[in-house]
């Protein structure tokens, strides 16, 4: 049965042999870092300067000033340092921030200065790609958190207890499925200030009722089981018995539809922002620049990269969870 | 068999009120007063801030008068009493915009959101049951690994992305000019020009839309019909077809097939949700005046009796669909009977 360490190792081999799998890993994984890494490869704080004869290491100092230990002195807090006559200087391999408008350049196409050109407002491309990817993996991760929290509880709560918690539990997923989730989504994140805290919130709250029926039906399978009923007459407590006894079970199929959750997740996350709903006006994302290439159809390169960005996030964590269900699937080995 | 139907259909009701209830309170809920917005947007958009206490005051009364005119100043279960008692002579209410009855609105523009689901639905199953009977037949060779490997990647792309592409390199701008723009007809279409003609300027802007909305389809299904035939390849019963000499092409055409389409009936009931929310973003991406695109503009101007109708008619719609591929099932496969099982 799948808690024991021999089943998720042999999974893990079955994992390996499986290439279209693992490059998606190395992708998901690639992402993460450079949405973990975003403030040091984009930004417009140089790493290293020397200026009027002292040397500073403006990004890392800059980062303790903020966290409350100023070691920045008060006249370079907030300068410009891309306009500081500075006798050294080394900038982020992106010396821009996501945000930096700057209205000499407006559509910048690609070019050595601005490697993915620039938007309406002259605003980086690539660093907008670089902080949007922490934008849309935050919303994946979190919303999918809150969908995994609801649908386990409501889903053991449902198939362990059985009888009337089942009905009144059921009709719920009944009620859910026919409501067109993406039309309510665009609803509530119309309706409220455009914040991606709500947006993690909402989508995390429209999106559990697969996981919810996945652990109801599991947890129907295992609950009669001989080992449960043991379990039971020990007069072990019903507590105890769901978390540590039957739910470590359903663990297997809920990791997978959790990988494909994120890849949702982000997905939906970006057709907002593309729609103009849920994140404020001024925050750069995949999806409000993909937006801008339909108003401005000439500017090719803010169609191509952010959508490939969503593209290659979307099929990094399809390509784990499709792969994790092979491997997790004992029938197939 | 009628009696179940019946059953069934006394059954959606208590849902549907259930689906409207919850919609309605979250829509009425959320913050932000049409009436304000209304007078906000009436205003310039300068708001009420600069206002004097006079004006400041008639405003006020302006306001009261026209929430008192669609009974927002009532209490969240009244208004919700008088919208059902409304919807049960198909009353929708009057749009906030531009006092057009909701109905009339609705009745404008759902024919071209069905249109376009309709051929994105048949296309997708015309396409996907070839592709997963060659990839079941063909399993595990180069050929059905190319295929999985495709329609994987049609599955990631996201149709908002190939929306834009499109519009940014096929439809007129400084790249290709394949296909118009958006919107449903082209601007000289005249109700005068012959059949053929109409039909052509139809398709030629409804081409790329139904495309975009349907390809992602093709992956899902095509995977579900593989495996389904895959799974009945394997069982005893085609086994014996080809023991007593029956041709591949009969064993698979005749025997397997029948019985591995039995799914894929059912997964319409599936597909149909998916589809009406993707016609929102497809509807906005092209202009095409359908339910979608209304639904998208009531959402950012709080037209609450059109967010309502929408939520309404959709849900609706998603129910009769599991309803029918319900009812399917019992046609196509004998063994599955509904008498006698409570619902």
């Amino acid at each position: 049965m799948p808690s024991s360490a021999s089943y998720w190792r042999r999974a893990w081999r079955h994992f390996k042999r499986n290439i279209l799998a693992v490059i998606g890993l190395w992708i998901a994984l690639a992402l993460m870092l450079v949405a973990l890494l975003a403030d040091v490869l984009a930004n417009d704080t140089p790493y290293y300067m020397v200026y009027q004869g002292t040397r500073y290491f403006p990004l890392l100092q800059s980062g303790l000033n903020s966290l409350g230990m100023a070691t920045l002195p008060p006249e370079l807090r907030h300068v410009d340092f891309t306009q500081l006559p500075a006798e050294r200087v080394m900038f982020p391999p992106i010396p821009y921030r996501p945000n930096r408008i700057d209205l000499q350049s407006p559509f910048a196409e690609p070019s050595a200065v601005h490697w993915l050109g620039t938007d309406k407002l002259g605003r980086d491309v690539m660093a907008g790609i670089i902080h949007g990817a922490r934008i849309s993996l935050s919303i994946g991760f979190v919303a999918v958190g809150i969908a995994v929290g609801i649908g386990l509880t409501l889903g053991s709560l449902a198939g362990y207890f059985g009888g009337w918690v089942d009905l009144l539990i059921s009709r719920l997923f009944e009620l859910m499925l026919a409501i067109p989730t993406f039309f309510l989504l665009i609803t509530i994140a119309a309706t409220l200030r455009p914040n991606i805290f709500y947006t993690m919130i909402v989508i995390g709250f429209t999106s559990w009722v697969g996981m919810a029926r996945f652990t109801r039906n599991e947890f129907l399978k295992v609950r009669n089981l001989d080992y449960v009923t043991a379990a039971v007459a020990l007069g072990t407590p019903t507590r105890r018995i769901v978390v540590r006894h039957i739910l470590p079970n359903a663990l297997a199929p809920v990791l997978v539809s959790v990988v494909l959750g994120i890849a949702a997740a982000i997905l939906t996350e970006s057709g907002l922002s593309f729609l103009g709903i849920g994140v404020p006006a001024d925050l750069v994302t995949w999806g409000s620049l993909l937006n801008e290439a339909r108003s401005n159809s000439f500017a090719w390169w803010l169609a191509v990269f952010p959508g490939a960005a969503i593209f290659l996030a979307v099929m990094a964590y399809y390509l784990v969870g499709e792969g994790l269900r092979d491997a997790l699937d004992p029938r197939l080995q | 068999m009628l009696s179940y139907l019946l059953q069934r259909l006394l059954l959606l009701l208590p849902t549907l009120v259930g689906v409207t209830c919850i919609s309605f309170a979250i829509i009425h809920l959320a913050p932000g007063d049409p009436a304000e917005l209304r007078a906000g947007g009436g205003l310039g958009g300068a708001g009420a801030e600069g206002l004097s206490s006079k004006d400041r005051g008639n405003l006020d009364q302006a306001l009261a008068a026209w929430r008192a005119q669609y009974g927002l100043n009532r209490s969240l279960p009244v208004q919700y009493w008088r919208w059902l008692c409304n919807l049960v002579t198909l009353e929708f209410g009057q749009s906030f915009k531009d006092n057009q009855p909701v109905w009339r609105k609705i009745a404008e523009r759902l024919p071209i959101t069905i249109q376009l689901n309709v051929v994105s639905i048949v296309l997708i199953y015309l396409v996907a049951i070839p592709l997963g009977i060659y990839s079941a037949t063909h399993a595990y060779s180069a050929g059905d690994q190319v295929t999985t490997f495709l329609a994987f990647l049609l599955f990631a792309l996201p149709s908002f992305w190939i929306g834009t592409l499109a519009i940014v390199f096929l439809c007129g701008g400084d790249f290709f000019d394949v296909f118009p723009p958006g919107g449903m007809t082209s601007v000289g279409y005249s109700s005068t020009w012959s059949f053929w003609q109409r039909l052509g300027n139809r398709a030629w802007h409804l081409c790329l839309p139904v495309l975009i909305m349907s390809y992602g389809g093709f992956a899902g299904l095509s995977r579900f019909m593989r495996s389904s035939l895959l799974e009945n390849i394997r069982q005893d019963y085609v086994q014996t077809a080809r023991a007593k000499g029956l041709p591949e092409r009969l064993v698979i055409y005749k025997h397997a097939l029948r019985n591995s389409l039995i799914p894929i009936v059912t997964i319409m009931a599936s597909i149909l949700p998916g589809l009406i929310s993707g016609s929102v973003i497809i509807e906005t991406i092209f202009s095409i005046p359908g339910v979608g695109l209304l639904a998208y503009e009531a959402v950012l101007a709080r037209d609450y009796p059109i967010i309502m109708a929408v939520f309404t008619i959709s849900s609706l719609l998603t129910l009769i669909s599991i309803l029918i591929s319900d009812a399917l099932l019992t046609l196509v496969d004998p063994r599955i009977t509904f008498s006698g099982r409570s619902a």
